[in-house]
């Protein structure tokens, strides 16, 4: 598998296998704050910019532990990775850009436990991508999410403003949204393998 | 430190299996509850492997609970976490490869499943061992009642087999969909639409039977 082009693993990232709609990871944030577009916008960017930072740490640890054959601490050190990524990225935000900070809030010590994170650093360690397609990789599944929670944040908006009967007002009504969006992103399925 | 309540009662037991259901009350952990459910095998399999993990841990936080620092309490959690996922990923691809291979990464992701963390954090690390066990055990038997509830359904729309027992004969046509992704989202979207119906119905009989008797 390590031979795909870039910009197959890119649209295959963001289409054809969506990470919230066609893999089922980092649906707890998806459900959780797709209430509204300018709290889902924020959340979408910070997801993809710690994909990016993990992607990139995940692919240096795999190298060592690939070098001392201790693969099975892989799970491990990779959470442990996650995590203190998640908490760099909040000092920084802190100590820089006090605004954007104040502005995600809770959101992003709940990254850590986002399971697209994870789901992305084991795939591409599955997939043996190199550096540059574990890059393509984390970005297009960083789009794809930010595609998907901006849509259903969109939908559900517009959603605020009609009336519906009263059993559908809850969380049921998001998965039925979202099994549409599911269904409609079925449509890409050809372009992907 | 909080004064703990010794004693165990039935409802330590219960309140995961209904009125504090990780899935259908709580939304907890769906990731593997809408990927892993496309048949009744694979749901029972996450089921056990997220109780398993849920117990293990649950025990050595609440055994460790004196012990771990404030600070570094959440750090710590997800290590002890991840050391059982480990322990369940090997044993799973140990006596099944095929059913390795159908759960794939899930496996791994019951690491991130925030019920476990939720667990850990709100009940392991406040109560003696065995109230943590016996509390964890009915949230891991009400995870896998959820599971079992979606695959059962999938599995029957999506391919007319349960188990891999053929039930329709050879005329049924299959639902493929419901295998697929967005079957996944409608059928729970269907379970949380009916237990919400049931749930405002029963409302509404006790406000009348109060009204009547008034």
């Amino acid at each position: 598998m390590g031979s795909e082009t870039l910009s197959f693993i890119f649209l295959n990232a963001v289409l054809a296998n969506n990470f919230v709609l066609a893999l089922f990871l980092g649906l707890c944030p998806f459900l959780g704050v797709s209430g509204k577009l300018n709290t889902a916008l924020p959340m979408g960017l910070a997801t993809m910019f710690v994909m990016l930072v993990s992607s990139v740490c995940a692919y240096l640890i795999n190298l060592v532990l690939v070098t001392f054959e201790i693969e099975f601490l892989r799970l491990i050190a990779y959470i442990a990775v996650i995590a203190s990524a998640v908490q760099l990225v909040e000092m920084t935000l802190k100590k820089f850009t006090p605004g954007l900070f104040r502005s995600l809030g809770i959101f992003l010590p709940l990254i850590t436990t986002n399971c697209a994170i994870l789901g992305l650093a084991l795939f591409q360690t599955f997939k043996e991508y190199d550096f540059l397609q574990s890059l393509v990789y984390a970005l297009g599944a960083g789009t794809g999410f930010m595609l998907a929670i901006l849509l259903m944040a969109g939908l559900r908006e517009k959603l605020e403003l009609s009336t519906m009967p009263t059993i559908t007002q809850g969380a049921a009504v998001s998965l039925i949204l979202g099994g549409l969006l599911s269904l409609s992103f079925m449509g890409f399925a050809g372009l992907g393998g | 430190m909080i004064k703990e309540k010794p004693t165990i009662t039935w409802e330590t037991f219960t309140e995961g299996l209904w009125r504090e259901n990780p899935v259908f009350v709580m939304l907890l952990g769906m990731c593997p509850v809408l990927a892993v459910t496309n048949s009744a095998i694979n749901a029972l399999a996450m089921g056990l492997a997220t109780t398993f993990v849920l117990l293990a841990s649950g025990t050595l936080i609440s055994l460790l609970r004196h012990n771990i620092p404030k600070q570094v309490r959440i750090a710590t959690y997800i290590v002890i976490i991840a050391t059982f996922v480990t322990i369940v990923d090997y044993t799973i691809q140990a006596i099944s490869l095929d059913l390795y291979n159908a759960l794939g990464a899930f496996i791994q992701l019951i690491v991130v499943n925030c019920m476990i963390l939720g667990r850990a954090e709100a009940y392991a690390s406040r109560n003696r061992p065995l109230k943590a066990v016996v509390n964890g055990l009915g949230m891991g038997i009400g995870f896998t009642f959820a599971l079992l509830c979606l695959g059962v359904v999938r599995e029957i729309l999506g391919a007319g087999t349960l188990f891999g027992l053929d039930l329709f004969g050879p005329r049924f046509e299959p639902w493929v969909v419901m295998l697929l992704p967005p079957g996944g989202f409608l059928v729970l979207g269907a379970w949380l639409l009916l237990f919400e119906w049931i749930r405002q119905r029963k409302e509404r009989a006790e406000l009348e039977t109060a009204a009547e008797t008034r």
